[in-house]
């Protein structure tokens, strides 16, 4: 019995405001001249700024809406509030970046927007179908923000590699759905929990409906072994893309993806906790050897996005094992930190691609910090962070997801865990060898000088305060994301 | 006991240190790292005097809730084993910023913010009782030392400088698992003095006892993970070398003595024939292979080795002698090596080579220049009057009530030591010096006098004074010892420990005093 009222469309204004605004700035990009195209990049982030504002308001409330499709809790809202950020910087980012790229598309804006939104519907949607619809939407905008530099074969290559996979994953996605609505004969996320908990666990078809969830996810999350695609459309992609990509979107898939397998499928913890732990280590131990032996920074990032996954994956497994929320909470940490150290990461990429210099190559690292010795100060501590070495927010992401992990009686999970952070530390230190210890070639002298625009200042500025400020003082986050997870049924 | 926050001003002060020499001119940024040096000296120094010489706990407590939700706090204090610690810390610094005076052209301000970096992270992992605040200024150190090794090593520093940093980090993060084992197992808490109180099951000591003895281990170094050290060493500019071998080294024994004794007294006690076993190799393998060296860096760095080995003996031998020699030891290494690592600096400065073969015969042309040498070789063979001699006295003392064979074969190091100082000294000083270097030759100069002169003073007082060091520590370390033999389990036949060691220059510098009558009741009715 669908019952709608007007008081619901309240609750997601936040979402109503971002589609808004994707459709004005698309209705507009065509008719307005060159020079005023930059009021679009205002517009987005005035949207992002009301809507940062409503969502943080909404931060206590807890209502299902839509007849139960969508929930506003705060669990949602601490997603949200972490997406606006990203999506503000990737704003932020991408015009120099663009400019740089000699890619004017105004509509860019629109599809970062309009994957924002389909994030935000991920991470409140408590229906299957309605998460599906959320994950489509990010997707499908994604797909075209990484083909963006329709001149580059590697592009278009990164765009149609990425769209053929994911529409892929998002058949087993839609498979394991619908086969989840004939075990359980619903696709909300409380009533399956619901028919789960009166079940024989060992029921085939449960069972067979929870790998395939998993695997769709696991393509979204980019963990080992459906992370084939990660390397080559991260590459690919313009690097503004791939910061939002590797933080944001990853992000909301992981949002999505607990809200699915603890709300919903809470009563089969001691079933995907097991397949997890297996996809954790694999993740784990193939994400950090295959970063050591890449040459292109981009190519590096993406697999340590893969093993970052990893790591967060930990927390997941901890809870499957003790079924309390901390190792949640650690996932929900272990995330919004690594979104500040990887964003950083990658706007110092983008800032390196100047004039012919494609930056993206270890070497056009190479002396940098006699080049700029700010950009590569920034670049050390986003590397440090990245291989968790204290007092960075690397450390106390890690700490958190170890802690959790020992909790659950898995110290040895903890420790394989670590040795692979050790092994991380190699490539990614191996970029601070390259940056302090090598002298600057004489192209690379010759190369034109680098300049930190204004906007980029900005981003580097947020990134480099979460990770150093969280690092040493994480408490306000912490307590946010405990009570984010607080409000998961 | 004042309120005063002490040890948050030793730490924050370099620091602030670390920023401002950015800030300034560029030609006064030797001197302001001096001054924040000299100042952090300065408000270390009362710290001696304050220090109740009669209590074993913490002083100088400092606590505020930092993470509540995994109840870890920023907690700091001092007993009588951190203390002498800390202060040879803030003594070596100035030192270390003297010696890089007109060695270090490039970067300056870098070099010098890495340094007092380095200088808060090590006074921090010396006073830290919160255990995730020690692990946070342990590792904290590791960047700073990679860049220091990195930027202003040697030609090889690459391979040297990444080498250091895997090998430690592999150790440190076996520590961090035990470190939050250990929480769930002592209560919930990472405070260090509250978990040294706890009682831990047989099996779960064993494990602990190995991480923490990965992370240990590697740092001391003990054989067989002592490769990394040579090449660090060699590749590490002086200022580096010294901070290396004179305080990153004691934080693995300092490790072994807070963590590994009072936590997990029954694997301690196990592993004690490894340990001993271990240390006794490190002696003699150290000392062999400094015998063969012709760099003059090399040849200190297997010295270490060598004399690290038995400061981890001592420790090991869980009695007074043992234990406190082992401290003892620690700060006379760090005063001796650190002195000898200045004078290869020194002449490095002045020839372009750490080949003894291109140094020979220093004496005639910078006479005060090979005093030096000779007080500091003298001083790390453990010559009596210098203070080695009062460590590693008390160290084969202490092990001598545990095994004669032990005792015998640790001995055989100091003969080596003597072996491959006075050849070194023999060559480096005494030599027919090669004509070609000889217009390099200045004799050292006030700013070298400087920083030399102080650690010669120190050799002299510890070695004719150790009382004050002895009485500071010995509260604290009683307090270690009573956590590997419980006072219940006392039982007067067996325990060495027993034995009223007040410490005193008399009883260790006379063969027939006291001590040795007693220790001979001891050993003949063996131990457990």
């Amino acid at each position: 019995m669908m019952t709608f009222s007007p008081a619901d469309l309240f609750l997601i204004l936040p979402e109503l405001l971002i589609v808004t605004a994707a459709c004005i700035i698309l209705v507009l990009d065509p008719v307005l001249r060159a020079s005023d195209k930059d009021g679009l990049v205002w517009l987005s982030l005035g949207t992002l700024a009301v809507c940062m504002g409503l969502t943080a308001s909404q931060m206590n409330t807890s209502a299902a809406i839509f007849s139960g499709l969508v929930v506003i809790d705060a669990y949602g809202a601490f997603w949200k509030l972490l997406f606006y950020f990203v999506t503000g910087l990737t704003i932020l980012l991408s015009h120099p970046y663009l400019k740089e790229e000699r890619l004017y598309f105004g509509e860019y804006y629109g599809f970062v927007l309009l994957a924002l939104s389909g994030m935000m519907v991920m991470v409140s949607s408590v229906d299957l179908l309605t998460l599906y619809l959320g994950t489509e939407l990010m997707s499908l905008s994604l797909y075209v923000m990484v083909g963006l530099k329709r001149s580059e074969p590697r592009s278009l290559e990164a765009s149609a590699k990425y769209f053929v996979l994911g529409a892929f994953s998002s058949g087993i996605l839609l498979y394991g759905i619908s086969l989840l609505y004939g075990a359980t004969g619903s696709t909300r996320l409380p009533e399956i929990a619901a028919a789960i908990s009166g079940r024989n666990l060992d029921d085939p078809l449960l069972l067979f409906a929870t790998i395939l969830l998993a695997v769709g996810f696991g393509f979204k999350l980019a963990v080992v072994p459906f992370h084939m695609w990660t390397p080559d459309v991260y590459q690919g992609a313009p690097t503004s893309v791939t910061a939002f990509m590797a933080v944001a979107a990853k992000a909301a898939s992981f949002g999505a993806f607990l809200r699915v397998f603890i709300e919903g499928l809470g009563g089969l913890k001691a079933n995907w906790s097991a397949m997890f732990l297996v996809l954790c280590l694999a993740t784990l131990i193939l994400g950090n050897i295959l970063a050591l032996v890449q040459t292109n920074v981009k190519r590096m990032l993406a697999y340590s996005s893969i093993a970052h996954a990893g790591y967060a994956l930990i927390g997941v497994v901890a809870t499957g094992h003790i079924g309390n929320s901390s190792g949640i909470a650690s996932v929900l940490l272990y995330l919004s930190l690594y979104a500040f150290m990887t964003f950083g990461a990658f706007a110092i990429v983008a800032m390196l691609r100047k004039g012919g210099i494609e930056g993206e190559d270890i070497d056009d690292f190479t002396g940098l910090a006699k080049r700029h010795p700010v950009a590569a100060l920034l670049m050390l501590i986003f590397m440090v962070s990245l291989a968790g070495i204290p007092p960075t927010a690397g450390f106390i992401g890690k700490l958190y997801v170890f802690m959790s992990a020992v909790e659950a009686g898995l110290p040895w999970l903890a420790a394989v865990a670590l040795i692979f952070a050790v092994i991380s530390a190699y490539y990614y230190l191996r970029l601070v060898m390259v940056m302090y210890m090598r002298e600057p070639s004489d192209l690379s002298s010759t190369s034109p000088r680098m300049v930190m625009s204004p906007a980029l200042s900005i981003v580097l500025a947020c990134a480099v305060a979460g990770v150093v400020i969280f690092g040493i003082y994480p408490n306000p986050l912490v307590n946010f994301a405990m009570q984010a997870v607080s409000a998961l049924k | 006991m004042t309120g005063f926050p002490w040890l948050t001003l030793l730490i924050i002060l370099p620091l602030a240190g670390a920023i401002t020499v950015f800030a300034v001119k560029e030609r006064f940024v030797r001197l302001t790292a001096l001054a924040v040096a000299v100042a952090d000296l300065l408000i270390s120094l009362p710290l001696w005097w304050l220090f109740d010489t009669s209590s074993g706990e913490m002083q100088f407590v400092e606590s505020a809730r930092w993470i509540p939700s995994l109840s870890i706090n920023y907690r700091l204090g001092l007993d009588g084993i951190s203390l002498p610690l800390i202060l040879m810390t803030t003594v070596l610094m100035p030192l270390c910023i003297l010696i890089s005076w007109h060695s270090i052209e490039r970067r300056i301000r870098s070099f010098m913010a890495m340094l007092l970096i380095m200088e808060s992270a090590m006074i921090g992992v010396f006073c830290a009782l919160d255990f995730v605040l020690f692990y946070v200024f342990w590792e904290a150190m590791l960047i700073p030392m990679y860049l220091l090794i990195g930027i202003w090593g040697g030609p090889n520093r690459l391979y040297a400088t990444i080498k250091f940093l895997l090998y430690t980090l592999a150790g440190s993060v076996l520590l961090l698992v035990a470190i939050l084992v250990l929480y769930f197992q002592g209560g919930h808490t990472f405070d260090i003095p509250q978990l040294s109180q706890g009682t831990y099951s047989n099996s779960l000591q064993f494990w602990l006892f190995l991480a923490f003895f990965a992370a240990f281990a590697v740092k001391v170094p003990m054989f067989p993970f002592h490769t990394w050290l040579p090449d660090a060493h060699v590749e590490a500019p002086t200022a580096g070398s010294v901070i290396l071998a004179s305080v990153l080294l004691k934080m693995g024994t300092y490790g072994f003595l807070r963590f590994s004794l009072p936590m997990l007294p029954d694997a301690s006690q196990l592993f004690t024939p490894v340990m001993v076993g271990l240390s006794i190799v490190a002696i003699i393998y150290g000392a062999y292979m400094a015998l063969a060296q012709a760099d003059l860096k090399k040849l200190i760095a297997y010295s270490s080795v060598s004399h690290m080995g038995f400061v981890t003996l001592g420790l090991f031998m869980f009695n007074i002698q043992g234990i406190e020699g082992a401290v003892m030891q620690m700060v006379n290494h760090g005063i001796t090596t650190g002195g000898l690592f200045l004078c290869v600096g020194m002449i490095y400065e002045r020839t372009h080579s750490r080949q003894i073969a291109d140094n020979i015969g220093l004496t005639k042309p910078m006479p005060r220049y090979a005093t030096f040498l000779v007080i500091f070789a003298l001083s790390s063979l453990g010559l009596p009057g210098t203070n080695s001699f009062v460590g590693e006295f008390m160290i084969l003392a202490g092990t001598f009530l545990w095994s004669k064979i032990a005792a015998a074969l640790a001995s055989l190091g100091i003969i080596l030591a003597a072996a491959y100082l006075l050849w070194m000294v023999q060559r480096v000083a005494f030599g027919v010096p090669d004509p070609h270097i000889l217009p390099k030759l200045r004799d050292v100069n006030l700013r070298e006098m400087i920083t030399v002169v102080p650690l010669v003073v120190l050799i002299f007082v510890i070695g004719i004074f150790p009382n004050p060091i002895l009485t500071r520590m010995h509260p604290s370390v009683e307090k270690v010892i009573a956590r590997v033999f419980p006072p219940a389990a006392e039982h007067a036949s067996v325990m060495p420990r027993l034995i009223p060691f007040t410490p005193s220059v008399e009883r260790i510098t006379s063969p027939t005093g006291p001590t040795f009558s007693q220790e001979t009741q001891t050993t003949s009715e063996g131990r457990p």
